[in-house]
């Protein structure tokens, strides 16, 4: 196999073309990768393109209004040129991904061992017996309490968390290669999430699989991920390692977003907050997108799109005024 | 006297029916709860899904009937109001829920929802109404014009803002805050939390702030209340809890806060298993099955709530044999000094962009 990362994303833009004939653009220029066993955060607030991001990796986007370009590649394929049988033999087998509601991403008319086994017979065949057998280990591999009594429930029967397990239990189903978890432990309890998370770098150490962890928390994201990629508005605004990210942030929207959570470890008298909104994006701004929210912006921000360039070796940036700490010293 | 009185609290809901009506199992959804609120200070009440946060809020609003106990407001019993006097009531104490979607009439303006609370008090007359909304929505950092709109041409974070308005409308003296900022994204939940703040500050509100969030919890509450499947487990003030937590379940609550700290290095208690049902609370004391300290005697006598001399209250019976909460709690200085230093600039910076920041453009809802 190649030595290079086993998810590549080069330029990728998503737009949707609405009934209407309005044009959003959804992601623009993302470039993106995920070596072997790594677990990268895709950070932001909601409708910043993190979860079309994750959709188009799955080949899960609706191909009328959808319009992809770019190249997304996967082990050396490329998955946007793939045609869709084997995109189905991917999706479950070496791609596979967990959704924020357990509630409703089961069905609730198959037992959780029926849909567990559906999923290794139809990528790995065998006998029922075997699959069977195979799906009672991975419940037990996810820590749900008597596996071979629980398989024969219905998803109504189980908790929350138990469920969100189970997600994990079918994903795991054909030791995929990557990993997609969107929002996995939003819907739970703080306990729960905290089990949740656990399990996650349990089965990271097993398995070896990369994990694309997308999240809006960023206190998952340092629990678990190696390296982060903040979005904002479509793009990619700041990629650097897990520590770097927290401890010098080089993007004024990461500054923000850090600043806005309520700490566990001092109380502040005001919390940072990030004023204004997010750009319409069916005309996104010329310049800088983040230009009207920054409290550090310049004329040259509105002028031109800033390039995602490299501030401190693996830390990019999405700002001019980068590195900040010039902006405070 | 404290604004707010509530002594044993009880309310279970009828969970399944006989085919004649009789009650066959009840959810036990809260079971002896009291506390009081002192005017101007905020109590919140934290725990998980199910542990009966919400109930107690709307117990306290009467919005719902209690089995048992009593909820005195202003020193009246609250069971003794007659439909004048809850309708009175009713203007001392306000909600704001979770939900900013849902809690809002779709079909009115924001002028509409604003001026309707001020119509049934009959707190301002009909001419000058409008010039109350205006008040109102700069109050919450809205511009007056905006009263025109209706709410789906808002972002949560500003319908929100239009909950807390409403919620002002009639100058209550309480607000329950029911989850107000989990359905937020982190950067609009510090404006609602720093608005909140400062609505309290200038005009000397109380809250009873229901979460399941700490952080969120730690910033804004005077004194918080732990619950657990009905019951609550550990009283104190703020500052006290975060910083020596003393019953197993606020532990693990706080311990399982992730940080953003990928350093922080600290002890976890990982709870084990589900939390159970209500329906159906494990005997003698409610946590027992998720506890790490638990010992037969937790199996068998529910522990009573007993405060010590600082009014730190703990419903446990190995509070006094429990080790030291110092390894569970987040090291302190945990952002770097250059983090620090770049989030005050950024703070500073936007403050001089006007307090609460809602400009004209923002007024236009933003493509998903």
């Amino acid at each position: 196999m190649s030595a290079g990362p086993l998810v590549e994303i080069r330029d990728l833009r998503i737009r949707f073309h609405g009934d209407d004939g309005r044009v959003t653009h959804a992601v623009d220029s993302v470039d993106l990768s995920v070596a072997n066993g790594a677990t990268l955060g895709l950070v932001g607030e909601s409708g910043c393109g993190k979860s079309v991001t994750s959709l188009a990796i799955m080949g899960l986007l609706p191909k009328q209004s959808a319009e992809i370009t770019g190249a997304i590649r996967f082990d050396g394929l490329d998955l946007l040129q793939t045609p869709d049988q084997t995109l189905r033999d991917l999706r479950g087998n070496r791609l596979a991904m967990i959704f924020q509601e357990p509630m409703t991403s089961l069905n609730p008319s198959f037992t959780i061992g029926d849909q567990i086994i559906e999923t290794i017979l139809r990528h790995r065949g065998g006998s029922a017996r075997s699959a069977r057998g195979r799906a009672i280990e991975l419940l037990r591999r996810v820590h749900i309490p008597s596996p071979e009594r629980r398989i024969d429930e219905y998803p109504h029967k189980l908790s929350g968390g138990m469920r969100q397990r189970v997600m994990i239990a079918m994903a795991l189903a054909c030791d995929p290669q990557l990993l997609i978890a969107d929002e996995p432990t939003t819907a739970l309890d703080v306990t729960l999430q905290a089990q949740i998370l656990e399990l996650m770098r349990e089965l990271k150490a097993a398995s070896g699989a990369a994990i694309i962890l997308i999240t809006h928390d960023l206190g998952v994201v340092a629990e678990v991920c190696d390296e982060v990629a903040v979005m904002y508005a479509g793009e990619i605004v700041e990629r650097a390692p897990v520590d770097e990210m927290f401890s010098a942030p080089q993007h004024p929207y990461t500054v923000g977003l850090l600043g806005s959570i309520p700490r566990l470890d001092h109380r502040a008298e005001q919390l940072a907050t990030i004023e204004g909104m997010v750009p319409n994006m069916a005309q996104p701004p010329a310049g800088c997108r983040f230009a009207a929210r920054c409290p550090f912006v310049q004329d040259a921000c509105t002028s031109a799109p800033p390039p995602l360039v490299e501030v401190t070796p693996g830390h990019l940036s999405r700002c001019i005024r980068a590195p900040l700490e010039r902006l405070v010293s | 006297m404290a604004l707010l009185e509530v002594e044993g609290l009880v309310k279970h809901f009828v969970a399944d029916r006989s085919l004649f009506g009789r009650a066959l199992a009840h959810v036990r959804a809260v079971d002896g709860v009291s506390f009081s609120l002192e005017a101007g200070k905020t109590l919140a009440l934290v725990g998980e899904s199910g542990c009966g946060k919400s109930t107690v809020s709307r117990l306290v609003l009467r919005l719902i009937e209690p089995d048992a106990g009593t909820v005195r407001f202003d020193g009246r019993d609250l069971r003794s109001l007659d439909a004048g006097a809850l309708r009175a009531f009713r203007r001392e104490a306000q909600i704001i829920f979770q939900d900013p979607y849902a809690s809002l009439n779709p079909r009115m303006t924001v002028g509409q929802i604003l001026s309707e609370p001020l119509a049934l008090h009959d707190l301002v007359p009909a001419g000058r109404r409008g010039e109350r909304v205006a008040e109102l929505l700069h109050l919450v950092g809205m511009e007056p014009r905006l009263a025109r709109r209706y709410p789906h041409e808002f972002s949560g974070g500003q319908r929100q803002r239009i909950a807390i308005a409403r919620a002002f409308a009639v100058e209550p003296k309480l607000i329950i805050c029911d989850e107000p900022v989990s359905a937020l994204d982190v950067s609009i939940r510090s404006q609602i939390l720093n608005l909140l703040r400062d609505l309290q500050d200038r005009l000397a509100l109380a809250y009873i702030f229901v979460s399941h969030d700490l952080a969120v919890v730690k910033h804004i509450a005077d004194r918080v209340a732990v619950m657990n499947l009905g019951q609550i487990v550990e009283t104190a003030a703020a500052d006290a809890l975060f910083a020596g937590p003393r019953h197993p379940y606020s532990r693990a609550l706080l311990s399982a806060i992730p940080l953003p700290q990928p350093r922080a290095r600290r002890a976890r208690v990982m709870l084990e298993g589900e939390i159970p049902s209500a329906l159906n609370p494990p005997s003698g004391c409610r946590f027992h099955t998720r506890c790490p300290f638990v010992i037969d005697r937790c199996r068998n006598e529910a522990p009573g709530l007993v405060a010590d001399g600082t009014g730190h209250a703990t419903a446990c019976h190995r509070v006094g044999d429990l080790p030291s909460a110092d390894a569970i709690l987040p090291a302190a200085a945990g952002f770097s000094p250059a983090l620090e230093k770049l989030v005050a600039a950024f703070s500073r910076k936007t403050e001089g962009a006007g307090p609460a920041g809602v400009g004209i453009q923002s007024a236009t809802p933003t493509t998903p």
